[in-house]
Formats: structure tokens, sequence, C-alpha cells
């Protein structure tokens, strides 16, 4: 007691200006925070009030089952001009989703190959690598797509050209023009069900099979060719099944119609455009996470996968690379994320996504606050599950530790 | 025991060879280039890609580039119109030559060019010093940088006051408004961003949620919904009838934008300092507002350049962005000038991109390099 009483002069609290309180400061900060929202959302929805009755206007999402009125290029689900607002806000985020997860897809494999290029010990690779990581890493987004868009695909042969290709080639069957790139459809017959069961049997065979060789070679020693037995799983299963049914499998070929080419499979240069500047742009950084990934494995790891009689091709593989995965897997997921937002810059070339649709919508309707709601919404669930599912996964992969 | 295996060895294994200490060309192609067979198949592969592809984009650069010229007869062929042989293709340089000043500076009225060019001459003017880590008086820098030279600038360009013509924002383009959206939202972002991280990581819990609210929202949606949301709903959020600025909004726009990613690097930042520099603090009895000024964002914003850097590179490439809202920066007004029939002719987009890139490419490319150098400066004894 005697140092608390030197200390206050007495055994009671210091007497201390309701001011200096630190709770009560808090609670004082708080209430200002909140009274100051509150003010600026009720100033900002009353000015929306009026400003909606002065244009004759009501708010609320019923205009989403009005007739739409506008054709869409790219759809992958049934969709004309006579479908609902609703309808082509689905296609539209259907095309985001296709657009980003084959970007997603690209970018990856590009990446590490350019990454992991990066450290090789070929100097001309090395150097190559690091031109192309430094000129992608440099230039907008927005001016790629507009490059592959207006200065390399609308340079590609003309329909016309096309047509007259076929007349001297009758047997042609794939097409590069500027209107897109042209190929067979396949038609699924009678009985292509079974294959795609085949194909499902295979997969899980292939993963089954995968755990019992890992488990035979932690017991003794001995590798089953996992490769080869999972290829003829997945492939030849199927293709096998595919015979037996007697080939249920057509393709539909893409014919000169009057003005444009007609049935087959194309694929539009606005797709394009946006995929190869999304995949390549995205790339180029996540070339450098993975430099900065394998760099951060200590080489003592490499050394001593070496000392084990490992063949460099593998110590990458086995030893590395699931090392550097723990350092590559956070920064990869927000560039994951990147690629997903930079996707809306479809609306620059006319790719029919999300953001296209919805701003074709907006123009129409004149619902601004709804579209932006739902885009707002849209988004940032995709972002929550992408980032969801990739915090699964570096749990997954993170170091297990005491 | 009767199962395991000794070795014993009976005798020595013959001597490596000593490291060749060949230091000629022909070993280091043969170390560098062909230290093994896929490594030689890759090289041959990458010489023949670049002995294809490096002549013709030359030849196509600059070699059979038309450099002068008045209109878009000077790149075309005969079969299109002009006087250049059949099948020519070549970068049409006497395009931008043209266009030059329309790229740089918009429609800004040609008689009053000197007042975007005398800013250009304060901002290199103070930006240098500031960048050249020798050059003392730091603080005063930053202030005339950050305060002073705003303001100025806005009275200059805008006009209206000081017997100044008043030019419409409605006028400004090219690489200068690039430069302005840019440079407002590093202005705005940093402050922005320090207060909304510190919210971030305060023990109050209404202010946390609200700070953690608007950075997930805006780092969840893409730039262009938080544009369209400047642009179309900010006028419906204020009062009826207003008419605020175009150019202010898509500002607007990628300040909000800029700032909720500059709160989460700076977040980084103060995660990295030691708890104990904030015990410390506290012990010698600094307030709140000393702690954070005079111990922790010290040390956590040195911490954290060259993420800002990353961002700031990162907001010059998105200001690109407002090309969608019908805003003319450089590369909005190098592609409305692709629908001008002066110069309609089939290399007009892509020369014209290539200019706009290569201009978008020195600004990140220097800013990284900067970062960079600033990084080694700043990684003092942690070297191996």
């Amino acid at each position: 007691m005697a140092l608390a009483d030197a200390r206050t002069g007495s055994g009671e609290p210091p007497k201390v200006s309701l001011l200096y309180n630190p709770a009560l400061r808090s609670i004082v900060y708080q209430v200002v925070t909140l009274v100051v929202i509150v003010a600026v959302v009720w100033y900002a929805w009353n000015n929306v009030v009026q400003n909606l009755a002065r244009a004759n206007m009501t708010a609320g999402f019923g205009f989403l089952n009005s007739r739409a009125g506008f054709d869409l290029a790219q759809s992958l689900i049934d969709y004309s001009s006579d479908s609902t607002y609703f309808r082509a806000l689905q296609v539209g985020l259907i095309n985001t989703l296709v657009v980003a997860a084959a970007g997603v897809i690209t970018a990856t494999i590009v990446g590490l190959l350019v990454g992991i290029g990066r450290l090789s010990h070929n100097w001309l690779i090395a150097r190559l690598c690091t031109v192309y990581v430094e000129i992608f890493r440099n230039i907008p987004p927005l001016l790629v797509i507009f490059f592959w868009y207006l200065g390399v695909l609308a340079l590609l042969p003309s329909i016309r050209s096309i047509f007259q290709h076929l007349e001297e080639n009758p047997d042609a069957v794939f097409f590069i023009s500027n209107r897109g790139i042209y190929m067979p459809a396949p038609v699924f017959g009678e009985g292509f069900g079974a294959v795609v069961i085949a194909f499902a049997i295979g997969i899980v065979a292939a993963i089954a099979f995968t755990v019992w060789a890992n488990a035979r070679q932690r017991a003794t020693g001995l590798r089953p060719p996992v490769l080869w037995v999972n290829l003829g799983l997945i492939v030849l299963l199927p293709f096998l099944v595919f015979l037996v049914m007697g080939s249920p499998m057509t393709l539909d070929y893409a014919v000169p119609g009057s003005f444009n080419m007609r049935g087959g499979m194309v694929i539009g240069p606005e797709f394009l455009a946006l995929y190869l500047a999304l995949s390549l742009y995205t790339a180029s950084f996540i070339a450098e996470i993975v430099r900065a990934g394998i760099r951060g494995v200590s080489k003592g790891q490499t050394e001593a996968s070496y000392a084990l009689g490992l063949r460099p091709g593998q110590a990458t593989r086995l030893v590395v690379l699931p090392q550097a995965l723990r350092i590559i897997i956070p920064p990869l997921t927000s560039q994951y994320l990147n690629l997903i937002k930079n996707s809306s810059l479809a609306v620059a070339v006319g790719y029919a996504d999300l953001v296209a649709v919805g701003g074709t919508i907006l123009n129409q309707s004149g619902k601004s606050i709804e579209i932006i709601s739902i885009w707002m919404l849209i988004y940032v669930s995709i972002s929550l599950i992408t980032s969801l599912f990739m915090n699964w996964f570096n749990a997954k992969m993170a170091l297990v530790e005491r | 025991m009767a199962e395991s295996i000794t070795y014993v060895r009976d005798r020595f294994i013959e001597a490596e060879k000593p490291p060749t200490s060949d230091s000629s060309a022909l070993a280091w192609i043969r170390h560098n280039l062909f230290a093994s067979a896929t490594d030689g198949a890759m090289t041959i592969i990458a010489i023949l890609a670049i002995v294809w592809y490096l002549p013709a984009a030359i030849n196509w650069l600059f070699i059979s580039a038309v450099w002068t010229g008045a209109d878009r007869t000077v790149c075309l062929t005969t079969e299109q119109g002009g006087q250049l042989p059949a099948g020519w293709s070549g970068a049409c340089w006497a395009y931008v030559n043209d266009r030059f000043v329309q790229f740089m500076f918009g429609s800004y009225p040609r008689g009053e060019l000197w007042r975007p060019l005398l800013v250009v001459a304060m901002f290199v003017g103070l930006l240098i010093p500031f960048l050249i880590p020798k050059v003392p008086r730091k603080g005063l820098n930053a202030l005339l940088l950050l305060v002073v030279f705003p303001i100025v600038s806005f009275f200059l360009l805008l006009g209206g006051t000081f017997g100044l013509r008043h030019v419409e924002t409605s006028l400004w383009g090219g690489l200068m408004v690039t430069l302005i959206i840019s440079f407002v939202g590093i202005v705005v972002s940093l402050p922005a961003g320090i207060l909304l991280a510190l919210g971030r990581r305060s023990q109050m819990p209404i202010l946390k949620t609200v700070c953690i609210a608007f950075i997930e929202l805006i780092r969840g949606v893409p730039l262009i919904t938080v544009l369209f949301m400047a642009s179309v709903l900010l006028p419906l959020f204020l009062e009826p009838g207003n008419n605020i600025d175009k150019f202010l909004r898509a500002l607007i726009g990628v300040s909000i934008f800029a700032s909720a990613y500059m709160a989460e690097v700076i977040r980084g930042g103060l995660q990295a300092i030691p708890k104990g520099q904030y015990e410390a603090a506290d012990a010698l009895g600094l307030n709140y507002f000393h702690k954070m000024t005079f111990v922790v964002l010290p040390q956590a914003i040195k911490l954290v350049i060259p993420g800002i850097v990353n961002t700031f590179i990162g907001m010059f490439k998105d200001t690109s962005l407002v090309t969608i809202i019908s805003m003319y920066d450089l590369l909005g007004i190098v592609k409305a000038s692709f629908g001008d029939s002066g110069w309609i002719t089939p290399v007009t987009p892509l020369t014209g991109l290539i200019f706009a890139g290569f201009v978008f490419w020195i600004f990140c490319f220097g800013m990284s390099r900067y970062s960079a150098f600033v990084e080694r400066r700043l990684d003092t004894g942690h070297k191996r």
C-alpha cells in the first residue's frame, strides 16, 4: 500500500476530468460518427426521393420482369430480345464467369511458366521472360484489350475472304476471321449420357487409384505408374464407351450464310480480345509472385534434394514448388480477384458481361440505383466466394506447426 | 540384426575434376545457353523467334513507318487511295505527330496552353527535389507539392479568376487529364487511407465496422462500378437540380477507390510494427494522436513505401477506365481519334495504341524503378 500511497497520495483512485476518460471519449467519438453517417444517408435518401419524383420515376426491382428488347451477341443460355431484364442479367453473369474462369486458368499456367522461366539458368529465356513481365505489368489492361481488339483481331481476314477461301477449299472446317474463330460444333446424340457417366467414373477411379498408389509408395517405396493408369481411366475409358455406344455425336459445320457464317461454333473477337488481354496482363503479375515464392524457399532445400539424388525437375516439382506454394497462394488470391474485377472491362469492347448488360439496361430503364446495387452485390459475392475458397486452400497447404 | 546391411568402402572414389575456370565467351554460351539438351532446344526456339519477329517489328515501327504528312493519304497504299506501294504496312507516326498537342492537352484552348505547361513545369520543379534523397527541406517540399501546388494548379487550369479565361473541364483531355486524376487520387488517398487503416484497427466497434464495411465493399467491386456510381448516382444523392461537374465526379470515384486500397497497404505496415513500440509510446504518456504521428506511422509508412508506390502505379493505369464513362484521358482521346475522318487508315489504331502504351509504360516503369531504389535504400541491416 505504501507504493500506491506514494503514487496517488491516498488509497482513492486519482480524480480525472471526465474529458480524459477513455471509455467516455470512445463512446462520444462513436456516437458522433454514427450521427454523421445517419445524417449523410438521410440527406442522400431525401434527395433521391425528390430527384426520382421530379423525374417521374419509381424505385424498386419490379422492372426486372419487363421485356429487355435488346439482343446479345454472346449467350450460353436461351435468350432473345423478348426475354426479361432478369434473364439478360443472368446471361451477363454467366459470360462474366466464363471469361473470368478461362482467364484465371490461362493466366496461372502462363504466369507459372514465365515465373519459373525468369529464374532459369538459360540466359536468353530468363531475359525474354523479364521483357514480357516488364512490358505487360506497366501498361493499363484496357489498353491491352484495345490492342487485341482494334490492333490485331480487326486486321484478320474479312468474312468475304473466308467465303472465297471456302470456294477454293470446300473441305476447310476451321476459319479465323475478323468476326471470330469458326469451328465445328459438337451435336450430342442419343446415348451420349453414357460417355459422360464413364468420364465421371474414370475421374473417381483415378482419384481412388492415386490414393492407393500413395499409400503403397509409403509402405513399400515403390511408385506404381500413376500417370499412365490415370490417363487410361480418364481418357481411354470414356473413349471406349463412346465407340461402344456407336459414336453418338455429330459435328455441325460452319457454312456460309448470306452475310455471315451460319452454324458451327464461333468464338467472337470480343471474347478473344478480353480473354487474351486479361490472361496475359494478369500472367505478368502471377509470374512475379511465382518468382518471389520460389526465391523465398531457401537454397538448402534444393541442395538437400540434389543430395538425395533427385533430378532438377523432380526437385522443383516435389520439393521447391510445394513450399513455394505457401508463399504464393495469398498474393495469388488477390490477383485472381483482380482478374475477375478487370473482366468488367468487357464493356469497352462490347462483350456482354454483367457490367455491359447492366449498362444497357441502365440506359434503357434509368434504374441506376437498382442496377448499381445488383452489380455491387454480385461482385462482392464473387469476391467473397473466391477468397473463402482460396483461404481454405491456403489453410490446407499451410505448414502444420506445433 | 542379421538382416541389416553393413557397407564399408574398400577403395577411394576418384577425385572429381576441378570446376572449370574457363571464362571465355564459348564457355559462357555453353553454360548459360546450352547447359542441357532441353536448354539448347529452348535457346534455339527463342533465337528463331527473335530472328523472325524482331526485324519485322523494327521494320514496321521505324523503317517502313511514315514520319511526316498532313493527312491520311500519306499512310495509305495505292489500292486504298494513297501513294504507298501495294502491300505496305507500317506505323503511321505522321498521325501521332499531327495529333500530338491533342493527345497531351485535349481540346484545351490553344491560346491558353501556357497554363498547363506552367503547371507541368511547377510539378517537375517540385517533384524532382522531392524524389532525390540528398536534397534537404523535405517537409517544406512536401507541403509545397501536396498542398500549395494543387491549389495553385486548380486556379491556373480552371481559370475564371485573376483575369484568367475560364476553361471548362469538358475541354480538358489527354495526358493532362490522366496526370490530374492520378495526382488527385494520390493526394486524397494517402491521408484518407491512413485514417481508414487506423479506424479499422481501432478498439471502437462502430468506427471499426464502418471502416471495414467501406474498405471491403470498395475492394470487392470493379473500379468501373465505382465510377458509374460516382457519375450516375452522385447527382441523384445531391440536392435536386444540382449540376455537379463530370470531371469532379470522376475524381471522387477514383479517390474513393484508391483510398480503400491504400488503407489496406497501410494496415499491413501498422501490423508489422512490434507491439512494444505501441506500449513504449503509451509508457511515455503520449496520447493517441502523438503516439501515431511520432512513433507508429513514421515506421509503418517507411515499411510499406513499395506497396504505396505499387498502389500509385495501379491507380495511374486505372485512370484509363474513365474512358468508359466518356471522359477523354490519354487512352480515351487516342481511341476517339481513330474515328477522325482525317486519319482513318488500317494502321492508325495500332500506331495510336502503341504510342499510348509507350507513354503509360514510361510513367509506370519509372515509378517501379524508383520504388525499387527506395526499397534498396531503406533496406538497411536485414541482408544476410
